[in-house]
């Protein structure tokens, strides 16, 4: 499997909030919580649900999907930390 | 205000979906409401401990430590709903039948409600930890407003806890003689749903082989991330695009708790034919 993409979340925003993986084959997301406030790394999408504490690091794995967008969010502030995962072939 | 409400609510209301079945699939046991009260609290004593040890178990087992103490309690869950299955289906008429002679909690079935008060404990933990630590995050921030956030939260617990009631006081609307079999078939279906969860989790920390990843997909009927898609989820396992063991582990739940209630219901009602007659030997 290739590397995790990382993500950070830093004032309930996702940094970057876009990202692009392979599709087709499994792949992990690597999630960094620099807030001081717990926050769920959670999508219907990729069917993940993963709490992180405050300045803790998490591992998700999702896939294999097939090209596509499919959303993210932080499941305890969905309003302002949200991002997508481009699947291309 | 509102956005805290029903993030709270959301969680409160899996939780409160299988609080208001045991409620009622275990009317007229005695002590009952002692027992289902205190599998609450230590559900909340639970997600209180947990939600301080979040950063510790996610670290656990190679930062599994979450998928596998969801699954794990998911399992325990499915175990005691199907001993309370199988207890029923041995002793069920019999409760029924004294309810309407002698009206309620005259019955015995301590043994019924220990599962039951771990099912209760587990569900409010799983949940509850949650609304801890999204709670907490609320009263450690230094944002302003958290006055009503935490309102908010407060009154997303309330709705999700009438939710909870409404669901019991409908349930008992049902004749006496029909309700076991509507909470035993509800309580079937939660434990199948809730293995496909378990398997669903296990899947996603690479524990478990999907065996197809996507069998079928509602989301653009009934999302399961809807409130009624959510209240599905627990109810029944919903899931708008469920992985072929998800499905799997349901099947096979809901068919060995069919399969054993009918093995067992079938043995207590010989032994109630053949007892008197062998007694008087």
């Amino acid at each position: 499997m290739a590397d995790p993409v990382a993500l950070g979340l830093t004032g309930h925003k996702f940094t970057p909030s876009a990202v692009t993986v392979a599709a087709n084959q499994k792949f992990q997301i690597k999630i960094t919580n620099h807030d001081d406030t717990p926050a769920e790394f959670e999508s219907h999408d990729l069917k993940v649900e993963k709490i992180i504490v405050p300045g803790g690091t998490v591992i998700v794995s999702a896939g294999p999907l097939k090209p596509g967008t499919y959303q993210f969010f932080d499941d305890y502030h969905p309003d302002q930390a949200a991002g997508t995962v481009t699947a291309k072939e | 205000m509102l956005a805290t409400l029903i993030i709270v609510f959301r969680e409160v209301l899996e939780a409160g979906l299988i609080i208001g079945i045991v409620l009622a699939a275990t009317e007229g046991v005695q002590h009952r409401g002692r027992w289902i009260a205190g599998g609450m609290a230590a559900g909340i004593a639970g997600a209180a401990l947990l939600a301080a040890f979040a950063g510790a178990l996610s670290n656990a087992f190679s930062g599994v430590g979450q998928e596998l103490f969801n699954a794990a309690i998911l399992i325990i869950a499915v175990l005691m709903l199907g001993l309370h299955i199988t207890w029923m289906a041995s002793h069920g008429r019999q409760i029924a039948r004294d309810m309407k002679a002698i009206g309620r909690s005259v019955v015995e079935g301590e043994r019924s409600l220990t599962a039951m008060t771990l099912v209760v404990a587990v569900a409010v933990l799983r949940e509850g930890s949650e609304v801890v630590l999204f709670l907490f995050g609320i009263a450690t921030s230094t944002h302003e407003g958290a006055g009503s956030m935490l309102l908010g939260g407060g009154l997303g617990v309330l709705a999700g806890c009438s939710v909870s009631w409404g669901l019991y006081r409908g349930l008992l609307a049902l004749p006496m003689r029909h309700l076991f079999k509507v909470t035993n078939a509800m309580i079937a279906l939660l434990a199948a749903g809730m293995a496909g969860q378990a398997a669903a989790i296990l899947v996603s920390a690479n524990l478990l082989p999907s065996l197809g990843d996507q069998l079928w997909d509602t989301s653009h009927i009934l999302r399961d991330d809807s409130i009624v898609g959510r209240a599905l989820h627990a109810l029944i396992g919903y899931a708008d695009r469920p992985s072929g063991i998800q499905v799997l582990a349901f099947l096979v739940t809901l068919a060995t708790l069919i399969v054993l209630s009918r093995i067992i219901g079938q043995g207590s009602r010989v032994r109630q034919q053949g007892g008197p007659a062998r007694h008087a030997h």
